[in-house]
């Protein structure tokens, strides 16, 4: 497990808008079965940095290996769009915040579901369905609401929709940004829970973006802490948490409002 | 014998940068080391600073200067430099911790908190779970608690659901901080048994352990940290 | 008695050729859209400008045309587009499919099998056939790069989930050559295994997206579905009551305001054939 190589690397990962600053010179490797926090306020360059790390954006400066299923470690920037379209559609995952950017709101949680495997050339229509009906099951999302479009379920029940239409082609890798930002209390506990059974039982690497430092410690085993763009702590979860040492990550531990 | 744990020149400080800056020393020039089967106690008063010991031993607390080397089959891996990767696999392979208060994750049963180690280090989650009912039962936690999340269990089952966590895993290290603080005499038996059962197996163990009794029972050689204190800078 | 003032077939010689250099490019890049300079026509978008841009492109004096609208060469479009190029071309047209060598169709294919010496020159409305399921052009473009056509799919299995079955019986996609999935225009699904491994060339032109696209004779053209959910052509169980057919594509004509009706085939050429064949 220690000698194997990452997963994703980023080197040297920079970005400007303009004269604006997104990121600065973000270096971080990522391994197989390994959680990444990203935590700082908004404007930090954590969001950024996710959109860089998921070839989303093209860096100013830098670049973002990854590792593809033939073990050879590509640079994403090199790769021509239909070769990155194909990983985010296969390899990854992508959990966004807002459902709604995530889903098809107008299609029903079923099609939702199977429209990976449509799109890698599934064409089994008993077996599509065989598998988003698994999955629904696994996210905990009543079988019998299959064929209801998510406009009609509640933000709980939308995030783990799009947790299971994108596991369902078994990604190696998901970018999060806030998958709990939004949802009740009650409701985050639930989506943190079956997040980190799912994250454990199929070996997913993760960066989850997030300003909530409880869902981090929760979630994650790795953790980087960006201010004005730049990387200023990382280290072990647990350890940055119990043990800051920068200034601003010692506030961002503070300010934390005890339940 | 090799020891499982040596400790040689560990210093610790926090630097406060909310209070302007203030530098609060711990713990400087910390050596010792522990062979397998044996059980060394720390002690010393409140405030020597045991605790961030034990948690620097874990890589939960950074350190400012020293070695904790910990043998891990068949090499050594220094805790206070080793990449954040390495010692996470040395939490599952080498060190088990069981800290003063259990951290309550929502949602998950007690037997589920239990058997977590064990299942995240690839024992099947049905066995994990019949091992953790095991290991609560001897603990004398009631059955009907098992199923539910502990966060509103009592002090002392919660504390029982965290021994049963740490005790589990069967790991060359052990680092106890307080394991009976709230518990009957009874429970305090059952803790220094257990204790006793991995000295047996040659399992190296740190503890902290106020109760004398407790203390007497399972400490080979007691190390007393007041003797590192650190100078404020 | 061309009238003077029009070039031959209406459209400029320019013109002309954009639009066959657009043609040329479909060809190659078969179901691709190739956009073009759609000109203004003497007839409101939705009446086949179109198709009468790609018929006017490739008419030359020899040829023979044929106009259907819905099956029928004598409906008000079909004659008017017919006249227009009988005026401003001169060339001779037809009703027989047989006979013509340019045939211009608006929602059907005709029943008789159409030979290596034929165009059919399709009137296209809506040319891209995941516009209902993504209304983004940058976006559908991109999709048709990248052979990202997951969600064509979504729609058939959306099909299957509510109705238990593909419901979608017109405009019903297919995959060209294996690469580009293409619109067919609202043809009935009835008409699609016509299209593969067609001897003529199809042309489709669309007005007023300003979209030509083609399939080259004897191209695979494949309807979508699902392994377990096949393609059917299916047609209205019933003969025709005028011809007797029971194998061609049928309307249903209302006859009289107290619920009387009647199968008829859509393709008035076919029916019309049959019936003087008959003894």
């Amino acid at each position: 497990m220690i000698a194997e190589a990452p997963l994703l690397v980023a080197e040297g990962l920079g970005k400007t808008y303009g004269r604006q600053l997104g990121c600065r010179d973000v270096s971080l490797a990522l391994h197989e079965g390994e959680v990444l926090a990203v935590v700082g306020e908004s404007g930090s360059g954590k969001s950024t940095l996710l959109h860089l790390l998921s070839a989303q954006l093209e860096p100013s400066v830098g670049r973002v290996l990854y590792r593809t299923r033939d073990g050879a470690l590509r640079d994403l920037g090199e790769m021509t769009t239909a070769e990155r379209k194909f990983l985010a559609r296969t390899d990854w995952g992508f959990v966004h915040q807002d459902a709604a950017a995530g889903l098809r709101m107008a299609v029903s949680a079923g099609a939702n579901v199977g429209e990976r495997l449509m799109a890698v050339g599934a064409r089994h229509y008993g077996r599509i369905r065989g598998a988003a009906l698994d999955w629904l099951a696994r996210v905990e999302i009543d079988p019998g609401r299959i064929d209801d479009a998510p406009r009609t379920f509640s933000g709980g029940m939308r995030q783990r929709l799009q947790i299971a239409r994108n596991l369902v082609t078994k990604p190696r890798l998901v970018f999060m940004d806030e998958p709990t930002g939004g949802l009740d209390v009650s409701v985050q506990a639930r989506l943190l829970d079956l997040l980190r059974g799912l994250v454990r039982e199929l070996r997913l690497a993760a960066v989850v973006v997030t300003h909530d430092l409880a869902v981090a410690r929760l979630l994650s085993h790795r953790m980087i802490v960006m201010k004005d763009g730049e990387v200023i702590e990382e280290g072990l979860t647990d350890q940055v948490l119990d043990d800051p040492r920068e200034p601003y990550t010692q506030l961002l531990v503070s300010s934390v409002l005890p339940a | 014998m090799n020891p499982v744990l040596e400790i040689r020149g560990l210093a610790k400080s926090f630097t406060m940068h909310l209070q302007g800056g203030v530098r609060i020393p711990v713990v400087a020039g910390v050596s010792f080391s522990v062979a397998p089967g044996e059980c060394v106690v720390l002690g010393g008063p409140s405030g020597a600073g045991k605790s961030s010991i034990l948690k620097m031993i874990f890589g939960n607390y950074r350190c400012d200067a020293g070695e904790i080397r910990v043998r891990n089959g068949d090499e050594t891996v220094d805790v206070a430099r080793a990449a954040p990767r390495r010692v996470l696999a040395l939490r599952q392979e080498t060190i088990g911790y069981v800290s003063q208060f259990l951290r309550a994750v929502p949602r998950v049963s007690a037997r589920d908190v239990v058997a977590a180690p064990l299942a995240d280090s690839g024992t099947p989650l049905d066995a994990a779970r019949a091992e953790a009912e095991r290991m609560m039962a001897r603990l004398n936690l009631p059955e009907r608690l098992w199923k539910l999340p502990p966060a509103t269990f009592s002090g002392g089952e919660q504390q029982r659901v965290n021994l049963a966590r740490g005790f589990l895993p069967d790991l060359p290290l052990l680092l106890l901080d307080e394991p009976t603080a709230s518990l009957d005499a009874a429970n305090r038996e059952v803790v220094v048994e257990l204790v006793k059962e991995k000295k047996a197996r040659g399992v190296a163990v740190v503890a902290i352990a106020h109760d004398e009794d407790v203390r007497d029972a399972i400490a080979d050689r007691i190390v007393d940290v007041s003797r590192f204190a650190a100078a404020a800078a | 008695m061309n009238a003077p003032a029009y070039n031959f077939a209406y459209l400029d010689e320019q013109t002309k050729r954009m639009i066959r250099r657009a043609i040329l490019k479909g060809i190659a890049i078969p179901g691709y859209q190739v956009p073009f300079a759609s000109r203004e026509m003497p007839m409101p978008y939705g009446w086949g400008t179109g198709g009468v841009q790609v018929t006017a492109a490739i008419l030359g004096p020899g040829d023979t045309l044929k106009v259907i609208d819905q099956g029928a060469d004598d409906t008000t479009n079909a004659v008017s587009i017919r006249q227009l190029f009988a005026k401003t071309a001169g060339v001779c047209t037809t009703t027989h499919t047989a006979e013509a060598t340019v045939i211009q169709t608006r929602h059907r294919i005709p029943e008789t099998k159409l030979g290596e010496d034929q165009v059919l020159v399709y009137q296209v409305p809506i040319p891209e056939p995941l516009r209902f399921l993504e209304p983004r052009e940058t976006e559908t473009r991109q999709m048709h790069a990248h052979a990202d056509y997951g969600l064509m799919h979504v729609k058939l299995y959306e099909d299957i989930a509510r109705h238990g079955h593909i419901s979608t019986s017109y405009a019903y996609p297919v995959k060209v050559d294996g690469r580009y999935v293409m619109d067919p225009s609202p043809t009935p699904k009835f008409d699609n295994p016509k299209m593969n491994d067609c001897a003529a060339l199809q042309l489709f032109g669309a007005g007023r997206e300003k979209r030509i696209y083609a399939i080259p004779p004897h191209t695979t053209v494949v309807s979508l579905d699902f392994e377990d959910h096949p393609f059917e052509a299916s047609r209205t169980q019933a003969s025709c009551e005028l011809c007797g057919a029971d194998d061609s594509y049928l309307d249903e004509v209302i006859t009289d305001d107290r619920g009387g009706r009647m199968f008829v085939c859509s393709d008035t050429d076919y029916c019309e054939a049959r019936r003087e064949a008959r003894p």
